[in-house]
């Protein structure tokens, strides 16, 4: 039982390494394609073209594109993100410290769309094709459709602006303030689960109509069970294998959404790291960023895959 | 007149309600169908599934329903059990058990018979089942719901019925999941989730056609054996002619939506008054001589928006005569029982047994 689980781990681990390559991989390439030179930007406007190739070396951007790619994932490999090339700073130490307020929104963003999100979606399965499940599934359409940036700048001029409730930009680290942290959240938090909220409220419809409809709940209708037991224990239960996957998806989906949000915001998260170390084609920063992140998808699909088997009999372990 | 085919005992004297004195009133049936119909709603149309419904079960007797596929048995057995779907099923007659019309009780006053004075078992074991609880989560839940008990008496209950339908180590069974069971184990399984709250009447709905002919024979035992010991009634259903005579006392025939023969079952062996019952029972195969072709019923039923006006068989009736066109009623026949045909005094039909 322990060793198999070890062995699941192990093997999770080693399907980890291609994903992690492959995704740095995409990166460094799409960011070759962004105009600009990193060297010409930190020797300044009047630099010389010596200047900026001795800089360039330093930094070994003269170095075969293979090469760079290559150096650097032999380092990440080793633990080391490398330092930024404009500021010189290590990215772990940038990453590690902007990383919490991108968790925090997107985390809290995850608990709002599911504890919107199911209860709309139990709503429409259990009245499928009635007024209220077309509500339903149109608001979801429409939650799938709006762009972030725009819900976002909404949300501020209602709720910010408008009421003064929430504040409109910046964050609190939420390791000193909990709740402060949790209340610079919210409207980030709020605009970037929209999406979610629609998708769980969608997938958890469709498969609990399934389930409502299968033979094994027509049994529990033979025996004189209650339909609240029928719906909440059984239905979900039956369910949740779809709800879990869908769940996974929106949280990987949120992390990568922070980039948009965090602009509206003005958060100094990952998200915002990323889109500026692109702008000035700091590699090294926008891999160490997405490095981290990818890491994080990974070990929420691990966790997920464990709930699996945890939730269906069916499912063996490893 | 003795069962003569396979290894089945034949349990009729316990478990039937033939009684020796024909002068003594027949007791109040347990349950007690009358004239039911029932119609689905569609989009924009009305499709009468079932019409005109009439049977009766008594307190420990076996009544087969048989038929082909698409003739409402199904539909009939769902609806005695108020499984089908409210909004969309229109219902008329009534569904008397123990005297009361069901179809006059609330949901919730429904739901407290179900599965306690009236259980179903279905076709299907592989998928009958809650996939994701153990045998006897599902058995104890049964239980819970219809009597104040605590856990520990649930699982000793649910145990105890495991044991009952012959699942060897019913307290190892009784942890196990769906899928770790063979379709014989979980048949059995569903059965004793059944009869765990010892209803009055077990609907069995095509038990065994799912099965391996070896495990059917089992099933077919454990269900005799239970509806001997603890007297419980039962209504078969079947398209197994064969299966449902060596169980029951009295044999209802369906076809296209419509009771068209309802006798004892000896009766309908050996002179079938029905031309659709001869029909199907010349189709059997173990009943049929080695060489030849195997006699069938020509043609296929009609399907519920399709039902012609008159005799609803007159279409694969090699006795079809023109007055057969007009609207056949349910007769009572000279030596018991009913038919729908009003040939049925003259026609000397062919049985099985002669």
């Amino acid at each position: 039982m322990q060793n198999q689980f070890l062995r699941f781990l192990l093997w999770r681990m080693v399907q980890f390494l291609p994903v992690v390559a492959m995704a740095t991989l995409t990166i460094f390439s799409l960011i070759q394609l962004v105009p600009g030179d990193p060297a010409a930007t930190i020797a300044g406007e009047y630099a010389t073209a010596e200047n900026i190739e001795a800089i360039r070396h330093s930094l070994g951007l003269d170095r075969p594109l293979w090469e760079q790619y290559g150096i650097w994932l032999w380092n990440a490999a080793q633990g080391d993100l490398s330092n930024s090339l404009l500021s010189g700073l290590p990215v772990m130490d940038e990453v590690l410290r902007r990383l919490p307020s991108t968790l925090t929104i997107a985390v809290l963003a995850l608990c709002i769309a599911v504890i919107v999100g199911v209860p709309l979606g139990v709503l429409a399965a259990t009245r499928a094709d009635t007024m209220l499940d077309r509500l339903v599934t149109g608001i979801a359409s429409l939650g799938v459709a709006v762009p972030n940036f725009w819900l976002g700048m909404i949300l501020v001029s209602i709720f910010a602006l408008g009421f003064g409730w929430f504040p409109t930009t910046g964050a609190r680290p939420i390791s000193e303030d909990f709740w402060g942290a949790l209340h610079h959240a919210a409207l980030p938090a709020a605009t970037l689960a929209t999406g979610g909220i629609a998708e769980i409220a969608r997938q958890l419809r469709s498969s609990l109509i399934e389930v409502l409809q299968s033979q094994y709940v027509r049994t529990l209708r033979a025996k004189g069970l209650p339909n609240y037991l029928i719906l909440w224990k059984h239905g979900l239960r039956n369910a949740a294998l779809t709800l879990l996957t869908v769940i996974g998806l929106v949280f990987n989906h949120m992390l990568g959404a922070t980039v948009a949000t965090e602009a509206v915001f003005a958060i100094s998260g990952t998200g915002s790291m990323i889109v500026n170390a692109a702008i000035n084609k700091d590699f090294p920063v926008v891999q160490g960023a997405v490095f981290v992140l990818v890491l994080i998808v990974i070990v929420m699909n691990l966790i997920i895959d464990l709930f699996y088997s945890l939730l269906d009999p069916r499912v063996k372990k490893g | 007149m003795k069962k003569p085919w396979r290894g089945i005992p034949w349990t009729g004297e316990t478990m039937t309600t033939r009684t020796s004195d024909p002068m003594a009133k027949p007791p109040q049936p347990l349950l007690d169908v009358r004239g039911l119909g029932i119609t689905f709603s569609g989009p924009g149309s009305l499709v009468p599934v079932v019409r005109d419904v009439s049977l009766t079960v008594a307190a420990g007797e076996s009544v087969g329903l048989v038929g082909e596929s698409g003739c409402g048995k199904t539909v009939t057995g769902l609806a005695l059990m108020g499984l089908l779907p409210f909004r969309t099923s229109r219902f008329d007659g009534q569904i008397l058990l123990d005297g009361e019309n069901l179809l006059e009780l609330s949901e919730r006053q429904w739901r407290k018979r179900r599965g306690r004075r009236i259980g179903m078992i279905f076709q299907e074991p592989m998928t009958a089942l809650d996939p994701v609880f153990t045998i006897g989560a599902q058995i104890g839940e049964t239980l819970r719901t219809h009597f104040r008990i605590g856990r520990s008496e649930a699982r000793e209950r649910a145990i105890e019925a495991l044991a009952q339908v012959g699942i060897p180590d019913p307290a190892t069974r009784h942890d196990a999941y769906p899928h770790e069971l063979s379709g014989g184990m979980r048949q059995r399984a569903m059965i004793a989730m059944t009869i765990s709250c010892e209803p009055a009447l077990l609907i069995a709905d095509e038990p065994t056609t799912a099965l391996d002919v070896t495990v059917q024979a089992q099933i077919m035992d454990v269900l005799g054996e239970l509806s001997a010991r603890s007297g419980m009634a039962m209504l078969f259903i079947s398209h197994d002619l064969g299966l449902v005579s060596q169980t029951c006392s009295r044999i209802v025939t369906m076809y296209a939506g419509e009771v068209v023969e309802s006798r004892a079952a000896d009766d309908v062996l050996c002179r079938p008054r029905h031309p659709y019952t001869s029909g199907l029972l010349r189709s059997l195969p173990s009943f049929t001589p080695r060489k030849g072709r195997l006699p069938s019923i020509p043609g296929r039923v009609p399907r519920p928006a399709e039902f012609p006006n008159g005799c609803r068989f007159e279409g694969r009736c090699p006795h079809a005569q023109q007055q057969c066109s007009a609207r056949q009623q349910l007769q009572p026949l000279r030596d018991g029982g009913f038919a729908r045909c009003w040939r049925s005094e003259e026609l000397s039909l062919p049985g099985v047994l002669s």
